[in-house]
């Protein structure tokens, strides 16, 4: 019986993979096979599915279910398990995501025939079935990490689709930074929770209640720091204040991939990682008492924004993502199985809702027609007026939601950035090869020198330099390939900075730099490539190179995520790793390192998008005009 | 032109306005030619200076036709014989040379933009990103039809006025700095003084203007078009593009001001080349490369009709249907679609007789269905009907749509909403992609007026006047509307037991440009009723009397019956059966069986171009389920191809054309020259063919050669914007024009007009038109030929003037049955060009 559960559920974990490896090799012309393949793929997955769910419900008897399928690294203090786990929440997950995206992706198969990237659309589809599916299975922190940060790449993809256009490009680089956020909080978290437990934590081990209560009582701090991290992730992830501004912003792709992603799977997992973390942080009231006012702020602000959309997609996100503020509200409250009911209610109905959006013209003009009262205006003035105009003043301009990652975030960055334009490529050249010897001296002198410095305060100082080289590289709009070695650079001295760990050793810096400088080289001959073909890389604005070297620009892409630490190469296991070797009470060192994990995301993904996509520079061609 | 040296804010507005596209709100959504503010210049000359002013591409790409040229969708023998017309024959080979070999610089360097690209480049701001994401959504807001829960407070109130009342007493400001917040709340506002601020330089006002209009030229233009004709919208808005260039201008300024201070200095004050900005709308000059393309494109349409014409000139004798023995008449509209359908009607039946005439069938009024608030149009756009036609004892209660409703986005009701509705709507989307069937969110063109209701078509007194419309026509307004009609189309003896005037409409689920797939002739409607009021007006035993005095004799065993065919769903549904008399009712029994069946074949013929549909070789009725399926499938973005490929239009006598297969690119217009010896009714008959077909054949044409720019780019990121317009996603520029879905397979040809007369006749005619409805003709917006009736000569329309034309010798095929042809007919994979061109069969001789 045992033994049966798992391993019908070990394939159903592989089963999208299988189908997303597989859609890769399909040829781009023939529709048919692509489109059998991910209906095959979804339809297994779904029989599987119910077929699970129907033997965890009357064999199983409602018990949850965690096993680790395998240890992908392993050394005296440090363990990165893939990790999986099955309950309730994992079974409703299951059934709203297998039974939407087989929907969906029949629905494709016909909506999407003779787009150009028919091919790319199933593809990036399949991955967001993979990523869906890692992680709502995952069984512990680190493995829901992977499926998460996949998710970003997927938005990013399809949100993105129309690479030829100006605002979805534009649209999908906004999301991935506030997704790469939300990331970033849960590599936070899983930081933390490492130095709480000294011991990976699977999510069963959380229902231990007096457990968890005790190693709480101890390391209060660190419990509400890690319970922020989560929480800031699942507010990212479902759009609530202060990161709601997105959700209409991913209205960009084909409309059944915005049904499913924005209007019910993705928006949904900010929910799922709050109950899948609930017996955490339920014992923390201030947390609990955040999330509840976070749902409440949204809900609120979020209806009134839907309420002056006169765009149908907007108006729906936006109401969509004021019930998932009730969600949370009901979350914390501690009212599980009303929140999986209404999610589920709300997933479906947003998802038919955005499905059947276009024919509002028809259906909404003929009630018109029929059904059309005089709209009394009534002027209002005084305090009332004041107030009523004011709120409506607002929530057209969303109460500045949308500018708030900007303010917040990007503009400072910027600002640091452009005080560093005097590291010129000369200057930066002598100052890195200087500087770098520095370091490598002062690691093989390590020995003589005072252990503060050594432990405290160089890691902290190399990991601080190499961020300036991110942030010069983020603002760097000239230079394509001096943009990209900055990237490089600045892993070069992260792994300089871990080096004066004692921990750290040989295989484990191999692993970390292995992945980059295969990428980082991979990724510099394109440029070059792109450069003999083009002339110097002038990325101000957007080129749109990929209309003419789709091939190049997927090399390129490719090299982008193996920098950025995603899981194609082994370097991801590195950044997990990196972060176990700071101390707990080295908090400056670590915001370093997500401060950079976020702006390497972001840099990379701009220089892609500005690189290849948007409107084409060549003007020999139909070129889209830069407001559509 | 000369630069202007002062700026007349009355003359750039109103130029301004003829240049912004011209396409109404989705509801009324009516084919145009993209480029009508260029239709005083030749084609050609109007593409290229399009091209140069605005950056539309107005051609194919060179390697396009050179691709084409390969591949035998351009001809070598036409492309020969135009080039040596044009160029001499000694030069004949050097040309072709360049044509084929020669690298051009094929970029486009449009002239717009330029001034205001400067912002960009020396204050180094993004002013459209800054402004236009805001003035988007208060535009949308402001106009919006019905989507928003919150209406735009004081919408009752003129644009600007609304804003300045908001801004005046709201206690947050639209704008980020004081500056323009008191300038607008002030309410001296002029255009040319805040022009002082943001540019300085008079002489460069116009251009800014131009420039600033056309980064978003969706939103100016329905702006435009809606100040222009605020009846368009059924919850009517008080809008004009002034009022919209004062409220950008100021966004602009305050975007300024947010990112400077009020310390900034006017562009021009910066501009180190100002006098190399040329005048936007100076003449355009011609180039070689803009020769080859000219070149290249005419070839490319005469590969076609140099075959079109051989086919009409080179066939066999004519043959009339003059039997005393028609097993029907039935009229149908000009629109192509219709045309095809009659070809397999005369299969079906070779005994029965088929017309053509516009769709609204003569006779133009607005409808009321029962229960409607408003009226609806339906006749061509240019005319403004005098008379209702009201619906009434429908006995049908329309069905909602709960999962559609505006409550679902309120908080609490939402919050009960989703966790109940939510979950049927799990079902209903899973019925929905398993068993798709009719819904209430679809437009459906059965239901635009229901089979069982009753009309008010006759006015017995002509005081019964609604809202300054007659009820009803007269007697004598319903005789002339009639003997137009039928004078018109040739058929004044001969009637048959039963005359069908059919309507067309089309069926369509998550299709925002649903009425660009209804009846053009009806104003983007459903024609059912105009075909019901022409039968009733047949029918009329008073109304037969009068024709029966002016020479029509219909026998009173004659009866008409109004019908209605869906374009989309190859289906008929025909009015006031009952009132057939018992003989008629039997004859009317057979004829549904014959139609049936064309409608059959005719759906397998259209299933060939559906590549979802992957075999047609079938029984004609199970092909035909599977197109009717489309109409209900919310996933099918293509549920018909609407004018698609559409070519040659022919004026004159079925006779013509019945022989010969045009593969569903043709329009006829029934015509008889005997019938009309001064070309009265030719005139009448000449009335739509410019503003309807040419407007539709030059919508595809452009929509096709740049989606992006005069088209409206794919449909399947659609989003609905205020009810009035679509936007390619979230947020962004409205997008007119025809989405990618609905050109994709189509071959950008002009029309070609083929008209049966004496060519002095035509000549005559074609002079009298209209002048906005003659330019078409004498520009070469559409091929214009005349087939002398007797000789079949043929002459072509050139600069006012007749010529004698030869086609060059060809030799036309001759097929048993159109069936096999389309079976085994090539089956596009791609949208190239040349793919899509080789899927077009060429024109054969069915006889």
């Amino acid at each position: 019986m045992d033994l049966m559960f798992a391993s019908l559920l070990q394939y159903m974990v592989y089963l999208p993979l299988v189908g997303f490896t597989l859609s890769l090799f399909m040829p781009a012309s023939r529709e048919r096979p692509i489109a059998w393949l991910s209906i095959a793929t979804a339809g297994i997955y779904l029989v599987c599915a119910i077929l699970l769910i129907a033997y965890w419900l009357f064999l199983w008897d409602f018990h949850s279910y965690q096993f680790t399928v395998l240890t992908l690294y392993e050394s005296h203090d440090y363990r990165f398990d893939i990790s999986f786990y099955f309950d309730k929440v994992t079974a409703i997950f299951l059934f709203l995501g297998a039974f939407l995206s087989f929907l969906v992706t029949i629905y494709c198969q016909n909506y999407l025939h003779r787009d150009s990237g028919y091919k790319r659309f199933f593809n990036a589809l399949l991955l967001f079935y993979v990523s869906y599916n890692i992680v709502i299975f995952a069984g512990n922190l680190e493995t829901l990490f992977l499926g998460w940060e996949i998710l970003g790449i997927c938005s990013f993809l399809l949100v993105g689709f129309y690479r030829e256009r100006f605002l979805p490009v534009k649209n999908a680089l906004k999301i991935f930074t506030v997704f790469r956020i939300a990331d970033m909080g849960l590599l936070f978290a899983i930081w933390l929770n490492h130095h709480l437990w000294h011991r990976n934590i699977t999510f069963s081990e959380l229902l231990d209640s007096e457990m968890v209560w005790a190693q709480l009582q101890e390391h209060t701090t660190i419990g509400i720091m890690i319970s922020l991290m989560i929480l800031l992730a699942a507010a990212v992830k479902s759009a609530q204040i202060p990161f709601t501004a997105w959700i209409p912003r991913a209205m960009e792709a084909p409309t059944p991939s915005s049904a499913i992603f924005y209007g019910s799977l993705a928006s949904h997992l900010g929910v799922f990682l709050l109950l899948r973390t609930y017996p955490f942080w339920e014992h923390l009231p201030f947390i609990v008492a955040l999330v509840a006012l976070i749902g409440l702020a949204t809900s609120i602000v979020a209806t009134l924004i839907s309420y002056v959309q006169s765009s149908i997609k907007t108006q729906i996100a936006y109401s969509s993502a004021a019930q998932i503020g009730l969600i949370f509200i009901e979350v914390a409250f501690g009212l599980y199985d009303l929140a999986l009911i209404h999610l589920t209610g709300n997933a479906f109905l947003r998802t038919y809702q955005i499905l059947v959006a276009p024919s509002v013209v028809t259906y909404l003009i003929r009630e018109q027609f029929f059904k059309f009262v005089p709209h009394q205006h009534v002027g209002k003035y005084g305090a009332i007026g004041k107030l009523k105009y004011a709120l409506y003043i607002l929530a057209v301009k969303e109460f500045y939601l949308d500018s708030f990652v900007y303010v917040v975030l990007w503009n400072p960055m910027k600002w640091v950035g452009r005080k560093l334009d005097g590291i010129s490529e000369n200057s930066a050249f002598s100052f890195i090869i200087t500087s770098s010897s520095i370091g490598v001296i002062c690691i093989l002198g390590r020995e003589y020198l005072p252990a503060v410095l050594t432990t405290a305060i160089l890691p902290t100082f190399f990991a601080f330099v190499g961020l300036l080289m991110v942030l010069r590289s983020f603002t760097e709009r000239k230079n394509a390939q001096f943009s990209w070695m900055l990237i490089v650079v600045y892993h070069l001295w992260v792994a300089l900075a871990v080096t004066f760990y004692e921990e750290a050793n040989f295989i484990e810096l191999a692993i970390y730099l292995g992945g980059i400088l295969l990428s980082g080289f991979v990724g510099n001959a394109t440029l070059n490539q792109m450069r003999i073909r083009e002339g110097r890389l002038d990325w101000n604005d957007y080129q749109g190179h990929v209309y003419q070297y789709p091939g190049l620009a997927l090399i390129f892409f490719l090299s982008c995520l193996g920098l950025m630490l995603f899981p194609i190469t082994p370097s991801f296991l590195g950044v997990d790793l990196v972060f176990t070797y700071i101390r707990v009470e080295q908090t400056d060192f670590a915001i370093i390192l997500a401060l950079s994990y976020i702006l390497v995301g972001l840099s990379l993904v701009r220089m892609y998008a500005r690189i290849f996509l948007g409107p084409h520079i060549k003007t020999n061609h139909e070129i889209p005009p830069r407001s559509s | 032109m000369d630069i202007e040296t002062s700026f007349d804010e009355h003359r750039v507005l109103h130029d301004l306005k003829h240049y912004l596209p011209a396409q109404a709100p989705l509801k009324d959504f009516i084919h145009h030619n993209t480029l009508h503010a260029f239709q005083n210049l030749k084609f050609h000359d109007a593409c290229r200076t399009a091209t140069k002013l605005w950056g539309y591409k107005t051609k194919l790409r060179l390697d396009e036709y050179r691709a084409l040229y390969e591949s035998g969708g351009i001809r070598k023998d036409v492309l020969r014989n135009i080039v040596s017309e044009r160029k001499g024959q000694d030069k004949v080979d050097e040309f072709i040379n360049k044509l084929i070999n020669y690298d051009y610089d094929t970029f486009v360097y449009p002239r717009i933009g330029v001034l205001r690209a400067n912002w960009e480049s020396i204050y180094r701001i993004d002013l459209d990103q800054l402004t236009q994401p805001l003035l988007f959504r208060i535009l949308c807001n402001y106009l919006d039809q019905g989507i928003s829960l919150w209406a735009f407070p004081i919408g009752n109130q003129g644009f600007l006025a609304a804003l300045r009342t908001m801004e005046k007493e709201s206690a947050v400001s639209l704008f980020k700095k004081p500056r323009a917040h008191k300038m607008l709340v002030s309410g001296d506002l002029s255009i040319s003084a805040l022009l002082r601020i943001l540019v300085g330089d008079e002489t460069l006002y116009e251009q800014y203007l131009y420039d600033q209009q056309f980064s978003h030229q969706g939103w100016s233009g329905i702006v435009s078009v809606i100040e222009d004709q605020p009846n368009l919208l059924l919850n009517r808005k008080e809008i004009t593009l002034h009022d919209l260039i004062i409220f950008e201008l100021l966004l602009e300024i305050d975007a300024l001001d947010a990112q400077f201070g009020e310390i900034w200095a006017p562009m021009t004050t910066k501009l180190a080349d100002r006098p190399k900005l040329k005048s936007l709308l100076a003449d355009v000059p011609r180039t070689e490369l803009d020769e080859v393309l000219e070149t290249w494109h005419d070839a490319f349409e005469w590969s076609y009709y140099n075959s079109v014409l051989t086919a009409l000139q080179k066939q066999p004798e004519l043959e009339e249907n003059s039997s005393a023995n028609k097993s029907f008449q039935a009229w149908f509209c000009i629109d192509d679609r219709e045309t095809s359908l009659r070809r397999h009607l005369e299969k079906a039946d070779p005994e029965c007789e088929t017309f053509s005439t516009a769709g609204f069938f003569g006779v133009e009024f607005y409808f009321q269905p029962e229960h409607g608030k408003f009226y609806a149009k339906h006749c061509p756009a240019p005319v403004t009907p005098k008379y209702l036609i009201k619906e009434t004892e429908t006995h049908h209660a329309r069905k909602d749509e709960p999962m559609l409703s505006k409550l679902s986005h309120t908080l609490f009701r939402g919050w009960l909403i989703s966790q109940t509705l939510g979950f049927a709507s799990a079902l209903k989307l899973l019925s929905n992609i398993f068993r798709p069937t009719a819904s209430p969110a679809m437009a459906y063109s059965f239901g635009h007026m229901y089979q069982l209701s009753s009309l008010t078509i006759e006015n017995k007194d002509t005081g019964d006047v609604e809202n300054g419309l007659q009820i009803g026509y007269t007697l004598e307004e319903m005789a002339s509307r009639l003997e137009n009609v039928l004078r018109m189309g040739g058929l004044v003896d001969h009637f048959a037991p039963i005359v069908y005037m059919f309507g067309h409409g089309a069926s369509s689920i998550n299709n925002p440009h649903y009425t660009a797939y209804d009846c053009g002739a009806c104003s983007g409607r459903p024609g059912s009723v105009n075909a019901r009021v022409i039968s009733h007006i047949g029918n009329h035993p008073e109304v037969r009397r009068i024709l029966r005095t002016n020479g029509i004799n219909i026998p009173d065993s004659t009866q008409f019956v109004g019908a209605l065919h869906d374009t989309t769903r190859d289906e008929a549904l025909y009015f006031d059966e009952e009132a057939l008399s018992p003989d008629n009712l039997e004859r009317h029994r057979k004829n549904v069986v014959t139609i049936t069946k064309a409608l059959d074949t005719h759906a397998k013929e259209r299933a060939r171009r559906f590549l979802t549909i992957p075999n047609i070789k079938r029984k004609p009725e199970q092909v035909h389920a599977d197109v009717r399926q489309r109409s209900v499938e919310l996933f099918e973005p293509r549920p018909e191809l609407n004018h698609s490929t559409i070519a040659p239009c022919v004026v004159g006598r079925r006779a013509l054309t019945k022989n010969i297969f045009f593969d569903r690119r043709i329009t006829l217009t029934s015509y008889d020259y005997r019938t009309d010896p001064e070309g009265n009714y030719l005139f009448m008959a000449m009335g739509p063919i410019a503003p309807v077909m040419a407007g539709i054949n030059l919508e595809y044409f452009f929509s096709r050669m740049d989606n992006y720019r005069m088209g409206a780019g794919t449909k399947l990121p659609y989003n609905i914007m205020g009810l009035i317009g679509v936007a390619n996603g979230s947020d962004g520029d409205l997008r007119p024009g025809l989405p990618s879905q609905m050109i994709e397979v189509h071959d950008p040809v002009r029309l070609l007009v083929v008209i049966e007369h004496y060519p002095e006749i035509v000549l005559k005619v074609l002079k009298k038109l209209p002048p906005a409805n003659y330019e078409h003709y004498l520009n070469e917006w559409m091929w214009t030929l005349v087939i002398h009736p007797e000789t079949r000569e043929l002459l072509m329309f050139k600069n006012g003037e007749l010529v004698p034309f030869k086609p060059i010798p060809e030799n036309i095929e001759k097929i048993p049955d159109w069936e096999p042809i389309v079976e085994s007919a090539f089956r596009a994979p791609t949208t190239q060009i040349v793919d899509t061109t080789r899927e077009n069969l060429p024109v054969f001789f069915t006889k």
